[in-house]
């Protein structure tokens, strides 16, 4: 593989107390592209996305078994610091989760938690990530207004932005422009591109055109396994399974 | 069949009525109470002089020559009591929220919860009793001081008594914070108290600021547990001296004060200025709740 | 793992440290109040102080009537506040169809259940024991504690009625029935549950109450006559707690004292697991 693997599973299962809602996952993420996680809904695809920054740990029962590696390093190794995991690997949800903050508070809550105090720092922090998320502009002047008054296009790229500024690798997006309107999704798929360059991006979408637009590469989940994997023109043009065959002709999901 | 109809309306009509009577008795008997304490507050203000009255240092009602109607230690010791009760019971009852909400595993938090609730209804009178054989002569040996009762051993049982209320209403509101802030919170890294104290409670402060404003309620509310703890002399309120609150100045004379005596009199204009303290704290904790339901 | 992370991750624990401690201390705290009643309440405990009166002849003390007068208290009072409160709930969640006459009553309970209760006591004192003739009796008592949990049964009653699903209504209107039928005969039967927890929680705060018994229904320590409408009307007396403020402060009888507190502990506990109970058969529905 030409690329750089960031992160890698090998034949990773997951648990639900006794529901095994993954299985026997390999998947190789490449650094700096954006890949595309698609299936119909309950094929585990959020499930897996979930596992890569452990936010499944939330969920009582839960249990990962196999290899997922970050950068080399088990994510569910014992004395992971999973805080520290979560910084480098951050996640936009699917609706906007704002705190109910002002937009200042917002973006700098990630940086204060890491240590950050100083008021120049924390001002040029959220600057650069409000700019990053091409948000900026329309939040310049107002930003110790309450958050929660933006609209819902402009909430979700605050809250990439929010995520941007603990300077993470990765983002992980479940379904993040699933709640807006086309307009918005349109921008924040703008954004997409831009942020690549720098970024590691992960996405979930029940949209195969979102995907098509705006991944690299595209991996395909069914019933909890993954079907395939490749680019996403490859695998949206020359199919190697049957089952991504008829899912992306639509003849189910 | 047209008078089985007839008499059905009427029935439906008379129940109805008769359930709207029954609605608007809470009204009613809330606008008696309050006309009552009004009309029956104010002369004994006007003759004393609302000055007087309000800011006066001593409350001496009994001297037959030079009766004295001041409220200001009575007034005083309240606020005082009440906000001290505070400063003891909500970090604590926060506390014990955030466990009950956030923290605690699941039977631990249902036995803990069951203690706070049957701490919620305890008699007054039984918290009195352990404060006055307990509290107040502990107080009088370790501080060597002539007799314990003082507002320092009446903020003690208060701080114990408004526990419940700041507790239940306090998680009520952590419990209601969205998941998905909770969610936001970790996945920037946060470890898992963070989240509680730096998302959970900010996100619940309308509802936080409604458990302090029933906390204040209860305090300046509560009567008999201080009687029996406070020492009950009218003195400027500190922290070790025998004190009387609003709340037992009306107790303590009331049996005594002879009916249409000025000095009975002035027990109802205590009566006023308490109801519209504890006025202005449910109006306060109105607005709170108000605000929390549309956050 | 750097400095950083690791004083973070010591933060953490030392915050739910401070929650464990916090709740333990409240819990630490109530069970020494409650086992310090108990143990020093035990001794004073009788058969005989709770079935026999106070004597000053014969010098025994006893706290039957205190008992009989609790129960007459929490009965009459039920007897007022009972059709009241539901009666209110009904209008509230069945016919108003005014939203503010809604948030007007309900602000108006709000404001009621945080009235004090020695305003209480003073105003029962002058309506019902002096502008109505009742004198200082276990009647006038009764009513002004009515007054006093109205808030109580009405906000238990209204959530209750609220639980009921509208299938039921549905369900019987739709056969024909009229509104007030289908109240008696589908509404409120669904929510006795939360009806019978109204009572209990209003009968809870009657047993805990002193200032407004103390001052409308008498200190009275001697049996009543509750044979006789005539005697309904004048009984006079003092409640449990009421009883235990007069050992404890105008006696100075400690040991007494305790021992009506134990008492009033123990019917505390079991109020409080009857409304957990009913609650638990409710949800099982």
């Amino acid at each position: 593989m030409a690329e750089q693997t960031i992160l890698s599973a090998r034949g990773l299962d997951l648990y639900y107390g006794g529901t095994r809602a993954l299985r026997k996952i390999d998947l190789d993420i490449p650094a700096r592209q954006v890949t595309a996680l698609i299936g119909p809904s309950g094929c585990g695809k959020s499930t897996f996305l979930r596992c890569l920054n452990r936010m499944n740990d939330l969920i009582p029962g839960a249990r990962a078994e196999g290899s997922l590696t970050f950068h080399g390093e088990e994510i569910y190794a014992r004395g992971v610091d999973v805080t520290e995991l979560r910084r480098r690997i951050g996640m936009v949800f699917q609706k906007p989760n704002l705190f109910p903050m002002s937009i200042y508070d917002n973006v700098a809550y990630g940086p204060r938690l890491h240590g950050v105090r100083s008021r120049a720092a924390l001002d040029g922090t959220v600057e650069r990530s409000l700019r990053a998320a091409a948000i900026w502009e329309e939040v310049e002047n107002r930003l110790k207004r309450p958050a929660l008054g933006l609209s819902g296009g402009q909430q979700q790229r605050l809250c990439i932005a929010r995520a941007l500024a603990v300077e993470p690798e990765v983002l992980l997006m479940d379904e993040a422009t699933s709640a807006l309107d086309p307009i918005s999704t349109a921008r924040i798929e703008e954004l997409l591109g831009e942020l690549k360059s720098r970024y590691t991006i992960v996405l979930v979408t029940h949209n195969m055109q979102q995907a098509a637009r705006v991944s690299d590469r595209t991996a395909f989940f069914l019933g909890g396994e993954l079907v395939e994997a490749g680019s996403t023109e490859r695998l949206f043009s020359m199919p190697r399974s049957r089952r991504t065959e008829a899912y992306l002709t639509g003849r189910f999901g | 069949m047209q008078w089985l109809e007839r008499r059905r309306r009427r029935g439906e009509w008379a129940a109805r009525t008769l359930f709207f009577l029954c609605a608007l008795a809470a009204v009613a008997l809330l606008l008696l109470i309050a006309a009552y304490v009004i009309f029956s507050g104010l002369p004994a203000i006007r003759e004393i002089g609302p000055g007087n009255f309000l800011l006066g240092k001593t409350w001496d009602s009994a001297n037959g020559e030079n009766p004295q109607f001041g409220i200001l230690p009575l007034l005083l010791t309240s606020v005082y009591g009440a906000a001290g009760a505070m400063a003891l019971g909500v970090p604590l009852g926060l506390l014990t929220a955030l466990f009950l909400a956030k923290a605690a595993p699941k039977g631990v938090a249902a036995a803990v919860r069951y203690l706070v609730r049957l701490l919620a209804g305890i008699p007054s009178v039984v918290c009195g009793l352990v404060g006055m054989t307990v509290f107040v002569p502990f107080l009088r040996e370790k501080l060597d001081l002539p007799a314990g009762d003082s507002l320092l051993a009446a903020v003690a049982v208060l701080a114990v008594m408004i526990l419940p209320s700041v507790v239940e209403l306090a998680e009520d509101a952590l419990a209601a914070v969205p998941r998905s802030y909770e969610e936001a919170s970790l996945a920037l890294g946060a470890t898992e108290a963070e989240t509680w104290f730096r998302v959970d409670l900010p996100a619940a402060g309308s509802g936080i600021a409604a458990a302090a404003a029933l906390g204040v309620g209860r305090a300046m509310g509560e009567t008999m547990a201080i009687l029996m703890v406070a020492g009950n002399v009218a003195n400027m309120p500190g922290p070790l001296r025998s004190v009387r609150f609003l709340t037992t100045g009306i107790a303590m004379e009331m049996g005594y004060a002879a009916a249409g005596s000025l000095r009975q009199r002035a027990l109802f204009s205590i009566a006023l200025v308490l109801f519209i303290l504890i006025l202005l704290m449910n109006i306060l904790l109105h607005l709170a709740r108000g605000r929390g339901k549309e956050g | 793992m750097n400095h950083r992370q690791a004083r973070r991750r010591a933060g953490d624990l030392l915050a739910k440290a401070l929650l464990w401690c916090g709740a333990g201390a409240v819990a630490a705290l109530l069970l020494a109040v409650a086992g310090y009643v108990c143990v020093r309440g035990a001794a004073g405990i009788s058969w005989r102080l709770l079935t026999e009166e106070e004597s000053v002849l014969r010098g025994t003390v006893g706290i039957f009537p205190a008992v009989v007068n609790t129960l007459f208290v929490i009965a009459a009072s039920l007897a007022v506040v009972l059709p009241l409160g539901v009666g209110a709930a009904v209008y509230l969640t069945e016919y108003a169809r005014r939203r503010w006459l809604v948030g007007l009553v309900e602000f108006a309970a709000e404001v009621l259940s945080g009235i004090p209760s020695i305003l209480y006591a003073m105003i029962g004192a002058l309506v019902f024991c002096g502008r109505l003739g009742l004198q200082k009796t276990l009647l006038a008592g009764a009513l002004t504690l009515a007054v006093m949990t109205l808030p109580t049964v009405l906000r238990t009653t209204q959530e209750s009625l609220k639980a009921a699903p509208d299938a039921y209504r549905e369900g019987a209107l739709g056969l024909g029935v009229g509104k007030w039928p289908m109240i008696r005969t589908v509404v409120l039967p669904a929510s006795r549950d939360g009806i019978v927890t109204g009572c209990i929680l209003a009968a809870g705060r009657v047993v805990g109450e002193t200032a407004v018994l103390m001052y409308t229904a008498g200190l009275s320590t001697v049996m009543q006559d509750f044979s006789s409408p005539q005697g309904l009307l004048h009984a006079s007396g003092a409640t449990l707690s009421t009883v235990l403020y007069v050992y404890a402060k105008e006696r100075a009888d400690i040991g007494t004292a305790f021992a009506v507190a134990t008492v009033l502990l123990a019917v505390t506990a079991v109020i409080n697991l009857a409304v957990s109970a009913v609650g638990r058969r409710a949800r099982r529905g």
